[in-house]
């Protein structure tokens, strides 16, 4: 392990070399390495910005401010990330007007990190030893298993698993899956009975993507300081081919996720099952009220018999964008918001916000059972599917053009045109090609 | 609409064409045009009406119950709509409506002034290089608004603007568009005559244009403020690069970065739509307020 991450680092720090030479042009080289920059306290007090599109977030800082006489922060807002929050950043980082601190998910990470856009905050004060108050995976997510760095702070995290309608599985008689190939069972009967085992999300390619994680596959990673493109290995494959046998069937609807149509059929029994993130149980919880206390929550359906693995499917981190006067304040403050057990209580309450941090199984707010899933006591699944996380999946940088290109290709495949694993090749292609045209180095 | 009735009258009349220009094929015609344009209204209305009825339902009323119609509570959940929707985050949508209105309403009045000033010294003034400059203003039209939003992000962060109202204010205040409809207007009804007369009387170029020329102009002028008022009241892209501070958003980008949230803040849904519909008032209150100048500006500038 130590060894691949050595290999990664020196990808790295080619990477944005060259992203630093061809697109940003001017300001020269500076610390390419991975070397944390000094981090000294200022002298006086510091005002720091703060931009996140999670709602109520000001709330939070609010405390903060109460609190730190000399740290004062100012929270701006946004729509969510790849919305435009993310174009404003690197528009503001090439102005030199960016925010200190930034929200920014794990898939957008390294492209950050490509177009030397983060602080590395490894030498702040106390930023390397909060390794252990958060989830493990979530730290490789910051990190990129480069040795002596760290560019961001975990923030939130969606750990997946299995909402299914507990009435509807027990008045038929079907047992809840726990593989993947029960699932494919139940599809069928359930189909037979004129409903879905569940809706496949044709443009959530994250989803997918955490389906994949879960699998063991990997899409990205870098060795012999290349980036090497691996949309449709062994794991993606077999993924994409039980969700096509699933979709040729017709035992899977393919309405937009999210929509009015997507929310009726959950809210008319028309959907048994949806294989989500933790935050899917508030999306449901609104979007099914009729169907509350129906429902309950397993671990994921598995690969092999007995296997535990989980996946992912979003979180953000809280970032210190290159060019922060005060990178010691602003880790500072990350580092608070994202552990302080007053501040995670109010970003959960007011955003929905699902923390990274260990600590979140002492919240209050994940302890007790929850009345829309018959009381059970979900966040404990939850908890465990987040420790179940494999720690060495990476995003890659060009993230928002393969979700563009590999969900154009499953809407295809939903409606009866090519297959998943097309796709996921033609999105695997396009996705080299842009790389190669922003100059980052990949293998072919 | 005038084209799309004629081949509707001519395919109407095509069977029995005996008699033409008969009370038949008036009828038909007429039935024929008013069946477009009964489908048109139908296609532009029907979107409106669902968020009218829309915004009477609650969250889960929203996809359970029939999308056309209202639900029987619909009055007391409207109101209970409004109330989350002014109280939400600290009733922040009810600065975004100032805001824009601010935007909208300021920066179409000025922008009108700047334009009809400009178009009138261009048509009531003969100087050197007037067409080059009229023609620089005019391919300013054909450059889309968006694809200026970048650069002027990147200028007025160099006068460390951004994030500022001015960011958002400033270039509402420039509408090539108003230029052209201007010098076209005031070179049609503007006679020279009356200008030399005003001279004649000792009246200065300023108080001329201000006190005779821009009451010959008002049809034109009501139309640009219209044009521009829409415009800034509809800018998204723009406040989108520049603003930062949720203080400072228009309902535009306010009401988006809500829509954004919405699968992870599902409660947001019921906003958006309340929001979205609250947001189109204005512009409908403005349109039938200045409808007839609207039309008589319009026809007059577009013969000429």
């Amino acid at each position: 392990m130590r060894a691949h991450y050595g290999k990664a680092t020196a990808a790295f720090a080619i990477v944005s070399a060259l992203a630093l030479a061809g697109c940003s042009g001017g300001g020269g080289a500076s610390e390419t390495e991975a070397s944390a920059t000094s981090c000294e306290p200022a002298s006086g007090p510091v005002e720091l910005t703060f931009t996140t599109w999670v709602p109520g977030m000001d709330k939070v800082v609010d405390l903060w401010n109460k609190e730190n006489e000399n740290i004062k922060v100012k929270v701006q807002t946004g729509p969510n990330g790849n919305s435009g929050t993310y174009q404003n950043f690197f528009n503001q980082l090439q102005a030199g007007n960016a925010p200190d601190v930034g929200q920014i998910e794990y898939d957008a990470l390294p492209n950050f990190r490509v177009q030397d856009g983060l602080e590395n905050i490894a030498a702040c004060e106390g930023v390397a030893d909060a390794q252990d108050k958060f989830v493990d995976w979530t730290w490789g997510q910051v990190t990129f298993g480069e040795e002596g760095a760290v560019y961001a702070v975990p923030q939130d995290s969606g750990p997946m698993a299995m909402f299914y309608r507990a009435d509807l599985f027990k008045e038929a008689g079907i047992e809840v899956p726990t593989t993947w190939d029960e699932y494919a069972a139940a599809a069928e009967q359930i189909k037979a009975r004129g409903s879905y085992i569940t809706n496949f999300p044709r443009s959530d390619v994250n989803w997918f993507a955490g389906n994949v994680w879960q699998a063991g596959g990997q899409w990205f990673s870098s060795a012999n300081d290349q980036w090497e493109v691996n949309l449709t290995g062994d794991e993606s494959a077999k993924v994409a081919n039980y969700w096509q046998d699933l979709l040729g069937k017709g035992q899977v609807s393919t309405l937009p996720s999210f929509s009015d149509e997507w929310n009726a059929s959950f809210n008319t029994g028309q959907q048994w099952t949806w294989v989500s993130a933790v935050w899917g149980a508030s999306t449901l919880a609104s979007g099914a009220p009729d169907t509350a206390g129906k429902w309950a929550v397993a671990p994921m359906p598995q690969w092999e018999d007995g296997g535990k693995a989980a996946g992912n499917w979003g979180g953000s981190s809280t970032a210190v964008l290159k060019g922060s006067k005060h990178p010691y304040e602003a880790s500072k403050f990350a580092l608070w918001l994202n552990t302080d057990p007053e501040a995670l209580a109010l970003a959960n309450e007011l955003g929905g916000l699902y923390p990274a941090a260990k600590s979140a199984t002492d919240l209050d707010a994940f302890a007790g059972g929850v009345d829309y899933f018959g009381g059970q006591k979900i966040y404990e699944v939850f908890a465990e599917a987040s420790s179940n996380v494999d720690p060495n999946f990476t995003w890659g940088p060009t993230m928002t053009q393969t979700y563009t290109d590999v969900s154009d290709g499953f809407g295809k495949a939903a409606g009866g045109n090519g297959t998943l694993l097309d796709a996921l090749e033609n999105g695997e292609k396009k996705t080299i090609d842009s790389l190669k045209s922003q100059s980052i180095p990949v293998k072919e | 609409m005038s084209a799309a009735t004629a081949t509707a009258a001519k395919s109407a009349s095509a069977p029995g064409a005996a008699n033409p220009r008969g009370p038949r094929h008036s009828i038909m015609s007429r039935s024929a045009a008013m069946l477009i344009m009964g489908v048109f209204t139908l296609y532009f209305l029907t979107p409106i009406w669902w968020l009218l009825v829309s915004s009477t339902k609650t969250g889960g009323q929203i996809t359970g119950t029939a999308p056309l119609w209202f639900t029987l509570e619909s009055v007391p959940t409207f109101l209970a709509n409004l109330g989350n929707l002014f109280t939400y985050s600290d009733g922040v949508f009810g600065r975004w409506l100032l805001n824009s209105a601010l935007y909208a309403g300021l920066g179409a009045l000025l922008g009108t002034v700047i334009a009809a000033m400009c178009g009138y010294a261009l048509a009531k003034y003969e100087f050197r290089g007037r067409e080059a400059i009229f023609n620089i203003v005019l391919s300013g039209v054909l450059v889309p608004a968006t694809a200026l939003a970048l650069p002027l992000f990147l200028i007025f962060s160099e006068v460390k603007l951004t994030n500022t109202l001015w960011a958002v204010f400033l270039p509402s205040l420039v509408s090539p568009f108003g230029v052209y409809l201007a010098r076209i207007y005031a070179a049609a009804s503007v006679p020279t005559e009356l200008l030399e007369a005003a001279r004649l009387d000792g009246s200065s170029e300023v108080r001329t244009f201000f006190t005779v020329s821009t009451r010959l102009m008002a049809p034109a002028l009501v139309t640009i403020f219209l044009f521009q008022f829409v415009a800034i009241w509809n800018n998204f892209f723009l406040p989108l690069i520049m603003l930062r501070d949720q203080v400072l958003f228009p309902v535009t980008l306010g009401l988006y970065a809500w829509n954004s949230q919405i699968s992870q803040i599902p409660e947001l849904r019921v906003l958006v739509i309340v929001g979205a519909l609250v947001s189109i008032l204005p512009l409908i209150g403005t349109f039938l307020a200045l409808q007839r100048f609207w039309s008589s500006g319009l026809g007059a500038g577009s013969v000429k």
